[in-house]
């Protein structure tokens, strides 16, 4: 295979922070890479990294199968398009995108030749003597497209290029890079936070979170096929819901059982199962039913409907379908095996080390939280806490230790938490309570919730 | 008549602040030795000052130049050193960034008076033969803050991302600086350049307390010594006039190119 970026085992921190956490990626030539993630995932600074920018704390990055560390970013085979353009004022059109070429002393001609070429490409011929700062938005990018294509670079870096256009613009925009990197044959390493634009430009997408890449595959890989609950949650709209696969092509969830495609996850083992809501089909025949639910809410979405249902077992499931029905009515649906995605497990419950203090105390992530327990002082064991197990309060002192709601997912009829601590560690949390991503919230475990206290490597 | 009050304040307020210029400007046009006494007009006193034929002590003109030639060198260097100062303090973070605002803030407040001694008793200790290079030193010591002050604020309205970008299109990093950053931050180089000048052409206290025994006088430190031996030269009197129209001119010139900055920015 021919790859033309080679990234391998590549950790960065800032401070105390893990920005990027054992990156492993590569990119083939004349592809078109997209890097995707919430904000603060690490995919620009992995952009940075491979622009020469930020030197990596550990790994490495190849290109052509050289090592670039160590290589200024003056040096290197590649160019950058900026997130808010950073054309350089004092220029006018015509000498911004120059910049380069006179740099490497091309001939007067040349560059006169190229410059001329490269704005025909994107579009503005006839601004050539425009002052910058008197161009449009949309103008602006086009420009710090040409000025970088116009040095041939082998991989052409975009660190969100589109995110300061309008919706039109930035429509419009995507189908000419599109238009662009096919034309131009140049590698294309774009980072974006917005879902919808990678999985319209990309031919492969890297789904970033929390500095680690949890997905790597084509557009319709990512969204068919999600590997587990955040790629699912953050491409696209689904139902995530709690499942158990019963045996071989046999999985239940929402308390019914249906038939899926997945094999190899064993009998009777905890899964998370997503439904994507244009997958949840309505119809008329008994016998096709497998099960039925009352329409709770029905929204106009321009080419859909939207409805939220509840299921008679009690889950809500959010389907969208061309045809709209009446909101309290009754209607019978059904899933097809083949949209069903099962996913493992991430984990079953919290799992934390800590320190026994006395029959009543454990120390656990740096607190003395009250958990009964048969153990003598300073034995060092393994608790293991159910996600229920986990009691969140709005009084931050009631609390043993605080935190901060940092990611949230609803299971159908009930939430699934993620917390992030004040000293950074994650808990999982599963509750009924509505919280919003960034409360503050008092952290407490529940000892009669079924949690588990075992040495230490046993 | 709110109104009228209102304005005979204005008006009021800026004959007590012109009239000790006006007063000088119009005796500078009369060829008296005592102020305050008209003797007809004449524009001698003009000619004397330029053609160097003076009345009085002829190293008036001595002084002049000394004063421009330090203002000049004193302007220039710190314009460097200041520029460079505030790239540096605009890529530091935190706690460190802070720390050194506020140091480059403190001689800015500190009275004249104050630099002035310890200047003196610094290069003393550090047995420095008093004269040109000491004041010179001097001046840019008190001028530099004020250039990384005028500068700063341009690094930060500047585009973070536009050095790196020059790095990418293949400059080296004194490329970088050269065509990209000093273009982005000239206009706040030449306000910096223009008041450090302005700051050490009216200097007294720190010059007087830097310049040692060799004789060494500036405009300020000679008019305070003329004064002191006896009513002033009277060539003091046009030159007063035609400083205080140089400065004029370059407040003016300051205040137009602000005017033009902030239009380019509302155009933007």
């Amino acid at each position: 295979m021919d790859k033309i970026i080679d990234i391998k085992g590549l950790s960065k921190s800032f401070g105390d922070k893990k920005v990027l956490q054992d990156i492993n990626l590569y990119v083939r030539r004349g592809e078109f890479l997209t890097l995707l993630g919430p904000s603060g995932c690490g995919k620009t600074t992995l952009l940075r990294m491979i622009a020469g920018f930020l030197q990596p704390d550990e790994g490495s990055i190849l290109m052509d199968g050289k090592e670039l560390a160590g290589i200024p970013p003056h040096e290197r085979p590649l160019n950058t398009v900026f997130q808010r353009y950073a054309l350089f004022p004092h220029l006018d059109v015509y000498d911004n995108i120059a910049f380069g070429l006179k740099l490497k002393k091309v001939p007067e001609e040349e560059i006169d030749k190229r410059v001329r070429k490269v704005l025909k490409l994107v579009a503005m011929s006839d601004y050539e003597d425009r002052d910058v700062e008197t161009l449009s938005g949309g103008q602006q990018q086009r420009i710090a497209i040409a000025r970088a294509i116009v040095n041939q670079p082998k991989v052409l870096l975009l660190d969100e290029p589109l995110a300061a256009l309008d919706l039109k613009m930035r429509k419009d925009m995507q189908i000419e890079l599109k238009e662009m990197h096919k034309k131009l044959g140049i590698t294309f390493i774009y980072v974006t936070h917005d879902q919808e634009e990678a999985l319209t430009l990309s031919d492969t997408i890297a789904v970033f979170n929390e500095g680690r890449i949890q997905q790597i595959g084509t557009p319709t890989d990512i969204y068919n096929e999600p590997v587990n609950c955040f790629v699912a949650d953050f491409i696209g709209e689904s139902n995530i819901l709690k499942g158990k696969m019963l045996r071989d092509r046999r999985v239940a969830f929402i308390k019914h059982e249906f038939d899926c495609v997945d094999e190899g996850f064993g009998e009777n083992v905890k899964v998370d199962v997503v439904v994507r809501p244009e997958d949840i089909y309505f119809t008329t025949d008994p016998a096709k039913c497998q099960f039925k639910a009352k329409v709770n809410t029905c929204t106009f979405k321009g080419v859909h409907y939207e409805m939220w249902v509840d299921t008679d077992t009690g889950y809500e499931l959010m389907i969208q379908d061309y045809d709209p029905y009446p909101v309290g009515s009754e209607v019978m649906l059904y899933i097809d095996p083949d949209d069903i995605q099962v996913m493992h497990k991430e984990r079953l419950c919290n799992t934390l080390y800590g320190t026994v203090k006395d029959a009543e105390t454990i120390e656990l992530l740096g607190a003395d939280f009250p958990l009964p327990n048969t153990f003598e002082a300073g034995t060092e064991v393994k608790v293991e806490i159910p996600f229920e197990a986990i009691d969140l309060m709005d009084n931050l002192d009631d609390g043993v230790i605080d935190g901060e709601v940092h990611f949230i997912l609803y299971m159908g009829n009930h939430y699934h938490l993620t917390i992030k601590t004040d000293d950074g560690d994650f808990l999982w949390v599963d509750t009924n309570d509505i919280w919003d991503k960034g409360d503050l919230v008092g952290i407490q475990f529940k000892a009669d919730k079924g949690i588990k206290i075992t040495k230490k490597d046993e | 008549m709110k109104k009228f009050f209102a304005k005979l304040y204005i008006w009021v307020l800026l004959v007590i602040l012109y009239a000790p210029l006006v007063f000088i400007a119009v005796f500078s046009f009369t060829e008296s030795k005592v102020l305050g006494s008209w003797e007809g007009f004449s524009p001698n006193l003009y000619r004397n000052l330029l053609t160097g034929q003076m009345q009085g002590n002829a190293s008036l003109l001595a002084a002049v130049k000394n004063t421009l030639l330090i203002a000049v060198i004193a302007a220039a260097v710190s314009t460097l050193l200041g520029t460079v100062a505030a790239i540096g303090i605009h890529n530091m973070k935190g706690r460190a960034k802070k720390t050194v605002s506020f140091l480059n803030n403190i001689p800015m407040i500190n009275p004249d008076i104050i630099t002035g001694v310890s200047l003196f008793l610094l290069f003393v200790f550090l047995h420095f033969s008093q004269g040109y290079t000491t004041v010179i030193l001097a001046h840019i010591t008190f001028c530099t803050p004020y250039v990384v002050l005028s500068v700063l604020p341009k690094l930060q309205q500047m585009n973070p991302n536009i050095y790196e970008a020059a790095l990418d299109l293949g400059a080296t990093p004194a490329q970088a600086l050269r065509k990209v950053l000093i273009p982005q931050l000239k206009p706040g180089m030449v306000s910096g350049f223009i008041l450090a000048f302005t700051m050490s052409l009216d200097d007294f206290a720190v010059t007087f307390f830097t310049r040692g025994t060799i004789g060494l006088d500036t405009l300020s430190t000679y008019i305070y010594t003329d004064a002191r031996k006896g009513g002033l030269t009277p060539e003091l009197r046009p030159l007063m006039t035609l400083i205080f129209l140089v400065i004029l001119i370059l407040l003016i010139i300051i205040n137009v190119r602000q005017d033009r900055l902030q239009k380019q920015n509302e155009n933007r």
